[in-house]
C-alpha cells in the first residue's frame, strides 16, 4: 500500500492505492469514476485513455502509483458544470458516437490532440486518433465531430 | 494483476543497490507498456517492481560527443525533438512509427531496448546507426554496441543487476542517407510483418563507401543484415546492386509465421522492403564534396 497526491480533474486528492493496481482499476473501482472504460486490457483500442500531465495514456496499462505527483484528466473532468466540453457538444452534434463504449477515450484522445495542435487538417486528426478503436461509426462522424470542435462550428 | 511490493528509488545509485539486492526477483518499470502487459498474461511474476520515474536526469536528449538520449527518454520527445529529427532523422521517423500515440507517450527507448521484443521499431534504426547501449551496474558501466545487446527471443546480454542508463549514437557520416521502412499490411499500429533501417554513406566517385542493413519482426532478434553490407561495399549505388545485394537478406533472418504473415511471405517482404530502403536511402545520400 502507498499513499498518492494528485490532480484529478483539477482537484486534490490524496489516496492510499496497493502497490500492484492499474490506473483504470484505481479510477473506476476506488474512485467510482466508470466513465473510463476497460476494454482490451493491453494497451491497444483506447477505451481506457485519460490524460496524464495532458498526454494521453493507456489506464490499463499504467500503475495507479505512477499518478502520484501528476494531473489525471478523465471524462467526467472536462465539462464546465452543466456545460458540455466543446467536443463533448461535436459529438453529439455530428454523430460521433453510437453505442458509447468507446466515446469517452475518444474525447480525451481528440482533446490532447486539440491541446496541442487547435487546427489539425484532417490527416493529422486522422493519424492521431489512429488508435482509438470504434465498432459503431465507421470513423468517419469521429474525424467530422473533431473537424467541427477545432473549427469552432 | 499479480501481486509485488512496488519500489521507488530517489537516484541511480539507490536503483542499482536495490538491482543488486534483489537481483533476478526484480523487474525495473519506466513506461510500463511492456511489463504491465507481460505480468498480466504472468509471463513474469517479480516479487518487486523497482520504478525509475524519479530518476528523471535519465530521460534528457543532448548532443555531446554525439548523440545522447536518456533511458526514460518517451518514443513522443524523441520523435518531437528537433535535436533528433535534425541529426538522426531515422530514429525519430522510427519512434513516429510505434503503435500509437498514447504508447508513444508511455514507452521508453531503454524500455523498448531491455524489452526485446523482435518485432519492435527502434531497434533497427538503432544498429543502422551504430549506437551504443550504455548498462550501469555496482560493478560499473559498459557501452553495448547496439546490434550485440539482443541474444533471443526478449532476451539481452545485461545481468541482473544492470540499467540501461543511455542510448549512445555517435556522429553520423557526412552525406549519409537513412531510411525506416515498416511494412503493415493490416493496420497502422500494429507490430511490422517486417521492418527495415538502412544507411547509405557514397564516396567522392558516387560509390557505396558504406551500407547499414538492419530489419525487425525477420527472427528471433533484431537482425543487421551484415552479407548485404559487404556485397554493397563500392558499388555504384543503382537498382542493380540493391537488386543484387539483397537476394543474401534470405540467409541473415529466420522469419516467425504468425497471423501477420507466413514465413515464407516474410522472407520475400524483407527481400523487397529491403530493396526499397537501401534505394530510398541512397536518394537522400549526398557524394562529399
Amino acid at each position: 500500500m502507498r499513499s498518492i497526491k494528485l490532480t484529478l480533474n483539477g482537484a486534490s486528492i490524496s489516496r492510499d492505492v496497493e502497490d500492484n493496481r492499474l490506473l483504470v482499476e484505481f479510477l473506476r473501482e476506488d474512485l467510482n469514476l466508470t466513465g473510463t472504460k476497460e476494454s482490451c486490457g493491453v494497451g491497444v483500442c483506447g477505451a481506457c485513455t485519460v490524460l496524464l500531465d495532458g498526454k494521453p495514456i493507456s489506464s490499463c496499462l499504467a500503475l495507479a502509483v505512477h499518478a502520484d505527483g501528476c494531473a489525471i484528466t478523465t471524462i467526467e473532468g472536462i465539462a464546465e458544470g452543466d456545460r458540455l466540453h466543446p467536443l463533448q457538444e461535436a459529438f453529439l452534434a455530428h454523430g460521433g458516437l453510437q453505442c458509447g463504449i468507446c466515446t469517452p477515450g475518444q474525447i480525451l484522445a481528440a482533446k490532447a490532440l486539440l491541446d496541442a495542435n487547435p487546427h489539425p487538417t484532417r490527416a493529422e486528426i486522422q493519424h492521431w486518433m489512429m488508435g482509438n478503436l470504434c465498432r459503431c461509426t465507421g470513423y468517419y462522424k469521429i474525424i467530422e465531430s473533431i473537424a467541427a470542435a477545432a473549427g469552432g462550428e | 494483476m499479480i501481486p509485488f511490493t512496488y519500489l521507488e528509488p530517489a537516484s541511480l545509485d539507490e536503483a542499482l543497490a536495490l538491482l543488486a539486492r534483489y537481483g533476478d526477483e526484480a523487474k525495473l518499470i519506466a513506461g510500463g507498456t511492456g511489463l504491465v502487459n507481460l505480468m498480466k498474461q504472468r509471463l513474469v511474476r517479480p516479487s518487486f517492481v523497482i520504478g525509475l520515474r524519479a530518476l528523471q536526469p535519465l530521460a534528457g536528449i543532448a548532443e555531446n560527443g554525439g548523440l545522447r538520449i536518456g533511458a526514460l527518454a518517451t518514443f513522443g520527445a524523441i520523435e518531437a525533438s528537433a535535436l533528433i529529427r535534425r541529426r538522426a532523422p531515422l530514429l525519430a521517423e522510427a519512434c513516429g512509427h510505434v503503435a500509437t500515440v498514447r504508447i508513444r507517450s508511455m514507452a521508453t527507448l531503454g524500455g523498448a531496448m531491455v524489452h526485446a521484443d523482435p518485432h519492435l521499431d527502434t531497434p533497427p534504426a538503432l544498429i543502422a546507426l551504430d549506437a551504443q547501449i550504455v548498462a550501469r551496474s555496482q560493478r560499473g558501466q559498459r557501452a553495448i554496441p547496439a546490434d550485440r545487446l539482443f541474444t533471443g527471443y526478449y532476451q539481452t546480454v545485461l545481468a541482473p543487476d544492470e540499467i540501461v542508463t543511455e542510448i549512445r549514437i555517435p556522429h553520423q557520416p557526412v552525406g549519409g542517407g537513412t531510411a525506416f521502412l515498416k511494412f503493415l499490411p493490416a493496420t497502422q499500429d500494429d507490430y511490422a510483418t517486417v521492418s527495415v533501417a538502412a544507411r547509405i554513406v557514397l564516396d567522392e566517385t558516387g560509390a557505396i563507401a558504406e551500407a547499414r542493413v538492419a530489419l525487425g519482426a525477420a527472427a528471433t532478434v533484431p537482425v543487421r543484415a551484415m552479407a548485404v553490407e559487404a556485397a554493397l561495399a563500392g558499388k555504384t549505388a543503382d537498382e542493380k546492386s540493391f537488386r543484387d545485394a539483397t537476394t543474401l537478406v534470405v540467409k541473415a533472418i529466420d522469419p516467425i509465421a504468425d497471423f501477420r504473415g507466413s514465413a515464407e511471405y516474410k522472407r520475400k517482404m524483407a527481400v523487397v522492403h529491403v530493396r526499397r530502403a537501401l534505394a530510398e536511402a541512397a536518394i537522400k545520400a549526398k557524394r562529399p564534396a
